[in-house]
């Protein structure tokens, strides 16, 4: 599937909208977690949940779900955000329908999966009141389960304090060549959302002298962090930050930086798909899942940021807002996809 | 006499049509979207993007290098030693050549993770010894792995035991009456070596230079896990990427195509190698081949071979270890810091784990007997030459040969992920790929088992009535027992091994082992991938172990792209 004919068919939907018809939210009343769903969950006693977020974090999560309710098995499919969207086109172009619920770091998947009509609507209570009204869709089909940041990190005892990058245009630094990690944009969501917002703040050039800084390419931004606490590089241009501090937490030596330009902020849609085949056993896991018991247990393992205002950000990070971060554009992003690979492909080689 | 019904022309047919099936229309398929562009229309374009666009240019001529390097280095080492374990006297020469035929149990891709845990430039576990030896600071490497020449050690690492295994099988078969004629002539040993040994056994080196060089060539999983990081394409790992979002099939048909002509063009070259290795033996019966006293130079000749056997072997398999017990993997455990959460993360956590072995399993097992079966009636068609059009047969089960593992992956997946068979998405179409990947050596493998075999005894089995299958089933087959079941875990193993072909056509519902492990290094959980490569090393050892117990026979090793 290509964007381009993706985007053509939205033309035809919206022109199809009668001329200053008022625009009414398609969401569905919010549900509770009801026995009756329960039930139906169980019935089906199994989900499989396609997500980026790293194994550490997702499969533990799941196994809480489980425990939770007992005789679901949720199938984690982890995998970077741009290849689960290339996985999920290329099931359902084959009319495979193995997916439930998928959550991406790329928000832009949303877009495009929302328009071919492949999203189930789907509110709970939990959304509808304590979810801020511009992370999830207003017709209900997709909703921002946490929020992270791609950050620099260092390793402390391979870069003094004093010696350490205080924003991306310091990365350029020729003392720091071949000291550096960096994720690949057309594996993760995060990084293609990060790499989005950084060539909008700094331009194309800043990739072209980042690129004769000899990195060290992985794919997942899950990587960068595994690779700085073992001492493999020095310095990572960005990572999932929410690794970087549990492995800090754990005793590794990193430091996280956030830019003096900026961080990359990344939010981490979720939705049920309309196709999908234990339909209430996805319902269940993402009505758990924003509950306050399922996003405290996010939280406390990892704490990335919660998309429920009522559960309180891990102590000991950073508050969210006291963070220069850049702005997620998701639309911008959509339209951005194809030549951000192409040209960071052409630029880094890879 | 009334003929009983005899089904062998709806076998051939059978058998010819599900051959045209797993061969043909892949084939085709790719040869159609190659000259397709996006729309469907007739065009050259792929192939003029193909050999101007520096993003295609680029991984050709590396893949050439480092086919080229790989198959020279492999002949460096596998030459000596097969000579040493062949020729010579030197202490521990059986188990030398037992464990160099069992570093290829070690999938590749597993040994580039193991070297990468080993000779990552900072945190690699060599560096790291090396550093605190010589007092090296801290930002200096003694290796790196994430270069060109990272790369082409590593692949040389797992095929040179291929070449290894031609040439002492070759310099086995010499006859050993060459040499004394030459040395009661008067010749040292040296020169005896030098005027007779080496020019017997240069056929097969250069035979042995080929298979490495093809399999360098179509091996995709070292490159994906070497040469990415270090910031280049090899011609596999672009095609793979032609799958990635915005999938461009047409082009990654078109760059399949120079490695399939390539690969039949060498293999033709191999062939006449081999074919000229008939010169050496002419006549009569051949004393044992003498055994070169090595003498004082036996010592350093065993170290010689031990410290060609770490690499592959003792080194990879040390860090995979290191790395299974430890929380990091560039630390090394020790008995206080050795943990078992890798192993709990990977059994107990990661749900993929049992989806995956399953699969793993059931498709190593049917492709096995499957691949089997079919080779054995094909084997037995060509050999007995059951029916006209025998010959085609023995073409279509070889022809395989000729096809990269990760070609045949783009080739099913085009002509599968349309009507009338849909198989994208099932463990069909991995099956279909595993038995067409492993149906040559399986028929070679039978094939000449079947020569073995003296007609007369099925032609008895016939004149008492029973039908050719009957036969077959009754009298040859058991005969062929040892063979076939050789045959049956040859397959097994080389499937569970497989990951070309596997990367391209899995889905998340029919994810094998290979796939898990690659998806998991591309996230970086190495301790996971440690726990996994060792289960996997760990299944296949006892399989070859099982199988050589049951059948008597030594398994014989081979490349698997």
């Amino acid at each position: 599937m290509r964007r381009r004919t993706l985007l053509a068919s939205t033309a035809a939907s919206t022109f199809l909208v009668p001329f200053g018809a008022r625009v009414v939210s398609a969401a569905p009343p919010p549900e509770q977690i009801t026995p009756a769903l329960i039930e139906a969950a169980k019935k089906e006693g199994k989900v499989s949940y396609y997500t980026a977020m790293d194994l550490s974090v997702a499969e533990p999560m799941a196994r809480a779900f489980e425990a939770k309710y007992p005789g679901i098995k949720v199938a984690v499919e982890r995998t970077g955000s741009e290849r689960l969207f290339n996985r999920i086109a290329q099931e359902v172009a084959s009319k495979i329908y193995r997916v439930d619920v998928a959550n991406s770091a790329d928000a832009a998947h949303f877009l495009p999966w929302k328009r071919q009509g492949w999203l189930q609507p789907f509110v709970t209570v939990d959304i509808a009141e304590n979810v801020p009204a511009e992370q999830r869709d207003p017709d209900g089909t997709w909703v921002n389960q946490r929020t992270h940041l791609s950050a620099i990190a260092y390793n402390t005892s391979l870069v003094k304090p004093e010696d350490a990058p205080k924003g991306f245009k310091d990365l350029l630094d020729p003392k720091y060549a071949a000291k550096m990690v960096k994720a690949h944009p057309g594996y993760s969501g995060t990084i293609m959302t990060a790499t989005q917002q950084l060539a909008q703040a700094l331009g194309w050039e800043y990739f072209e002298k980042l690129a004769k800084q000899k990195v060290l390419q992985v794919q997942s931004a899950t990587e960068p962090p595994k690779k700085i606490e073992a001492g493999e590089r020095a310095i990572a241009v960005d990572g999932s930050d929410y690794l970087f501090w549990m492995a800090k937490e754990r005793g590794a030596p990193i430091q996280v930086v956030h830019a003096v330009e900026g961080t990359p902020l990344i939010t981490n849609p979720m939705a049920v798909f309309k196709a999908a085949p234990n339909p209430n056993a996805a319902r269940l896991l993402v009505a758990w899942i924003m509950s306050a018991e399922g996003q405290q247990f996010i939280v406390d393992l990892s704490g990335q940021y919660p998309a429920n205002k009522l559960i309180k950000a891990k102590a000991g990070r950073p508050a969210l807002a006291s963070i220069k971060t850049f702005k997620e554009d998701p639309a911008l992003v959509e339209k951005q996809a194809d030549e951000i690979k192409a040209r960071y492909a052409k630029i880094f080689k890879v | 006499m009334t003929r009983s019904l005899d089904l062998s022309r709806p076998i051939l047919l059978a058998v010819a049509a599900l051959l045209a099936v797993m061969i043909v229309l892949p084939v085709g398929w790719l040869v159609v979207y190659s000259l397709s562009d996006k729309e469907g229309a007739a065009t050259l374009g792929n192939f003029a993007t193909l050999f101007t666009d520096p993003t295609f240019v680029d991984p050709l001529i590396t893949t050439l290098i480092i086919a080229v390097s790989v198959s020279l280095l492999c002949c460096l080492i596998a030459a000596p030693l097969g000579w040493l374990v062949s020729r010579t006297d030197m202490p521990l020469r059986r188990s030398v050549r037992t464990l160099v035929m069992a570093s290829l149990v070690t999938p590749p891709f597993v040994g580039a993770i193991a070297w990468e845990m080993l000779a990552a430039p900072n945190s690699g576990l060599l560096n790291q010894l090396w550093r605190s030896i010589s007092g090296m600071p801290a930002d200096e490497a003694l290796l790196d792995i994430y270069s060109l020449q990272g790369l082409i050690f590593v692949i040389a690492c797992y095929t040179f035991p291929y070449v290894f295994i031609l040439v002492a099988n070759a310099l086995d078969r010499m006859p050993g009456e060459l040499e004394d004629a030459s040395s009661m002539l008067g010749a040292k040993t040296w020169d005896t070596a030098r005027r007779i040994t080496v020019p017997l056994a240069l056929p097969t080196l250069l035979a042995g230079a080929l298979v490495s060089f093809l399999q360098a060539m179509n091996l995709f999983g070292s490159p994906a896990i070497l040469a990415i990081p270090a910031g280049f394409h090899t011609l596999t790992t672009r095609i793979w990427s032609l799958f990635q979002f915005p999938p461009k099939p047409e082009l990654a048909a078109a760059a399949s195509l120079p490695l399939l002509v390539l690969t039949i063009l060498l293999l033709r070259a191999q062939a006449r190698a081999l074919g000229r290795r008939g010169y050496a033996v002419l006549g009569g019966k051949y004393g044992e081949p003498r055994l070169i006293r090595l003498g004082l130079l036996k010592w350093p000749a065993v170290a010689l071979a031990m410290i060609v056997l770490a690499m592959p072997l003792f080194l990879p398999y040390a860090a995979l270890f290191n790395s299974a017990f430890s929380r990091v993997a560039s630390r090394i455990v020790s008995f206080e810091t050795a943990t078992l959460h890798n192993f709990r993360f990977t059994f107990l956590e990661l749900s993929s784990t049992m989806p995956a072995l399953k699969n793993t399993f059931l498709l190593a097992s049917s492709s096995a007997t499957l691949g089997a079966l079919l080779a054995l009636l094909i084997a037995y068609i060509v050999a007995r030459k059951a029916v006209t059009g025998h010959k085609v047969l023995g073409f279509l089960a070889t022809a395989p040969l000729a096809i990269p593992g990760i070609v045949l992956g783009v080739g099913l997946f085009l002509a599968y992920t349309r009507p009338p068979l849909t198989l994208y998405g099932t463990l069909w179409i991995l099956l279909i790929a595993f038995v067409t990947i492993e149906l040559p050596v399986a028929y070679q493998q039978l094939s000449s088992a079947f020569h073995a075999v003296h007609p007369e005894l099925e032609e008895a089995g016939r004149m008492l009535g029973a039908s050719r299958l009957r036969t077959l089933a009754d009298i040859t087959a058991p005969l062929l027992r040892s063979a076939v079941i050789a045959t049956w875990c040859f397959v097994f193993v080389a499937v569970i091994r497989e990951l070309s072909a596997a990367v391209i056509l899995f889905t998340s519902d029919t994810k094998v082992l290979s796939v898990l492990i690659f998806d998991l290094k591309e996230s970086g959980d190495v301790g996971a991938i440690a726990v996994l490569s060792l289960t996997m090393v760990a299944i296949t050892t006892l399989v070859v172990a099982a199988a050589n117990r049951l059948s008597g026979t030594r398994l014989q090793a081979r490349p698997v792209s």
